[in-house]
């Protein structure tokens, strides 16, 4: 079964640390996914840029609008994402457990839902 | 070059089969569950890709252990890189590691047992225990465990991970009790398997009475713990799930009503389960004084083997819970000894019986009780009484079609005087 595993870092964990810290970190991270990598649990991975760079876009009426910042205004913003397959939700969340990021903040860990096509008229 | 397709397959094969003993031996080579998860998915990662290359080894358990071991050792290594601490434990295990591990039967069915035990430890609670023994034991998938409780998977993986930090925390040491201490820890590892079984048997609530995948993996269990420590009443309580589980077609109608076991076609019951549970309880019975789970047993065996209620031996099913009631005295078995007194020397002895209890408050919220109580009634005749008691009953049962049971029962009684 897939996961995501959704990094929230601990914004001032963070702030307070060096630029040879914050180096550490990403080294230690590129790590994690090779060793994600190694062990078959790996699918993708990606870090984002920070949420002052987001633009929330949606259509009403069929107009489009596009805001600067991210979607919601909370304290935590999402980092990154590491998708995992795994055999159950146990052996996701020990994997999320080897995610540096882990120790600065939080690993939301959610199970990745199959979506099956809708077949008008057989609703159950 | 070997078939890839072929090895895949023998690599789910090996999985489902050597998984659970790989596992238990990693725990004690590594002394960790985390640890020892880790090697585990890493041996099979390893195979994945060599096995197909190379062929499947000869002793696929034992190239499993020994991968998985220096797979750990190797991680243990990197880690030391960034924390120091675990420099001293990677060098440990290297030492350990030089010299081989010879993997006998004998060994890897101790570490089997140790694992049992372990998840079955006391300081931790039933719940938690039947959850880390269904994964960790059975193999079964967090999320499966959960859809087969009605649960939801993050409980239950919560569950997993508090109790896993319970064994490290409190050093819960990675072992079989000894001789004084076994039969007290046996008991809480045949309570667990139980409870997962009457989950699957007699599910406590929901639309459908029997849940059979619980109750295949508690029976799968007792086999295994049987064969690994034959125990009576180990044998006791396999035998007893045998027998409850030779029925399981006959309790319910297609469409999942209940069957009572006087209406029940004994032609559907399964004599090869009975067969089975019937040898175990004569062999639990064999061994020396007999417990609780073997006398129930022996009751189901009677009841199995007596071609209709009729032909029940009554009188030596009193006489087992009379056992019963000596070696494990309770007020359900006060009840169903009530019962089976009804059926040797009339219902109005059962109901004085069933009265004692019920004027105790013992179980006056246990719904089959009431049910029992207002059988009896009806059988005197007392009809209005009866009626009391199955409505009694009907507010306290919990699931869907012994509702509907008791329903049915109320409106076959007779009308009384209007």
């Amino acid at each position: 079964m897939k996961y995501i595993c959704l990094v929230y870092p601990d914004e001032e964990i963070f702030a307070s640390m060096s630029e040879a810290e914050q180096g550490r970190l990403v080294n230690e991270a590129l790590d994690s996914d090779e060793a994600l990598r190694r062990s078959g649990n790996y699918v993708d991975a990606n870090a984002l840029e920070l949420p002052e760079s987001a633009v929330s876009v949606r259509v009403r009426d069929g107009k489009l609008s596009a805001t600067d910042g991210p979607f919601a205004e909370t304290k935590e913003h999402l980092s990154g994402y590491i998708l995992i397959e795994a055999r159950d939700l146990n052996e996701a969340i020990r994997l999320a457990g080897t995610i540096p990021m882990a120790r600065l903040g939080t690993i939301e860990v959610r199970p990745v839902r199959d979506l099956e096509r809708y077949e008008e008229g057989f609703a159950a | 070059m070997s078939d890839d397709t072929s090895v895949a397959g023998s690599l789910e094969a090996i999985y489902r089969q050597d998984s659970r003993k790989v596992l238990a031996t990693l725990i004690r080579l590594l002394g960790d569950f985390e640890r020892a998860e880790e090697g585990l998915a890493d041996a099979f990662a390893v195979a994945a890709t060599q096995w197909p290359r190379d062929g499947v080894p000869a002793n696929p358990f034992a190239w499993l252990v020994s991968a998985g071991r220096f797979r750990a050792i190797d991680r243990l290594r990197r880690q030391a890189r960034h924390d120091a601490s675990l420099k001293d434990l990677a060098m440990q295990f290297e030492d350990e590691a030089a010299e081989p591990e010879t993997l006998s039967d004998e060994t890897i069915a101790d570490d089997q047992l140790r694992l049992i035990f372990t998840c079955c430890h006391p300081a931790l609670t039933p719940d938690a225990q039947i959850a880390l023994t269904l994964r960790e034991v059975c193999g079964l998938r967090t999320e499966d465990i959960a859809a087969a409780f009605l649960t939801s998977a993050p409980t239950i993986a919560q569950r997993i991970v508090r109790a896993k930090a319970k064994i490290r925390d409190e050093c819960i040491p990675y072992e079989t009790p000894d001789k004084n201490e076994l039969p007290k820890r046996l008991e809480y590892v045949l309570r667990a398997i139980y409870l997962v079984f009457n989950e699957g048997y007699s599910a406590s609530s929901g639309a459908s009475v029997t849940r059979p995948d619980l109750s295949g993996e508690a029976i799968r269990l007792a086999r295994l713990l049987s064969a690994l420590l034959p125990d009576p009443e180990a044998l006791g309580l396999l035998a007893l799930m045998l027998l409850h589980e030779a029925r399981r077609a006959a309790r319910a109608t297609a469409t999942g009503e209940v069957i009572l076991l006087e209406d029940q076609d004994r032609s559907q019951w399964d004599g090869r389960l009975i067969g089975e549970g019937d040898a175990l309880v004569k062999r639990a019975f064999a061994m020396r004084e007999v417990g609780s789970y073997t006398i129930q047993a022996a009751i189901a065996a009677e009841h199995a083997c007596a071609a209709s209620m009729a032909a029940t031996n009554w009188a030596k099913i009193v006489n087992l819970y009379d056992l019963l009631m000596h070696a494990d005295p309770s007020p359900v078995a006060e009840l169903n000894r009530a019962a089976a007194v009804a059926e040797r020397d009339g219902p109005e002895a059962g109901l004085l019986l069933i009265d004692a209890v019920l004027a105790r408050g013992d179980l006056a919220d246990y719904y089959p009780a009431h049910a029992a109580r207002a059988e009896l009634c009806r059988r005197l005749g007392r009809v209005e009484e009866a009626r009391n008691a199955y409505g009694r009953a009907l507010a306290l049962a919990r699931q869907k079609p012994v509702g509907d049971l008791l329903k049915r029962q109320i409106a076959e009684l007779d009308p009384g005087p209007t």
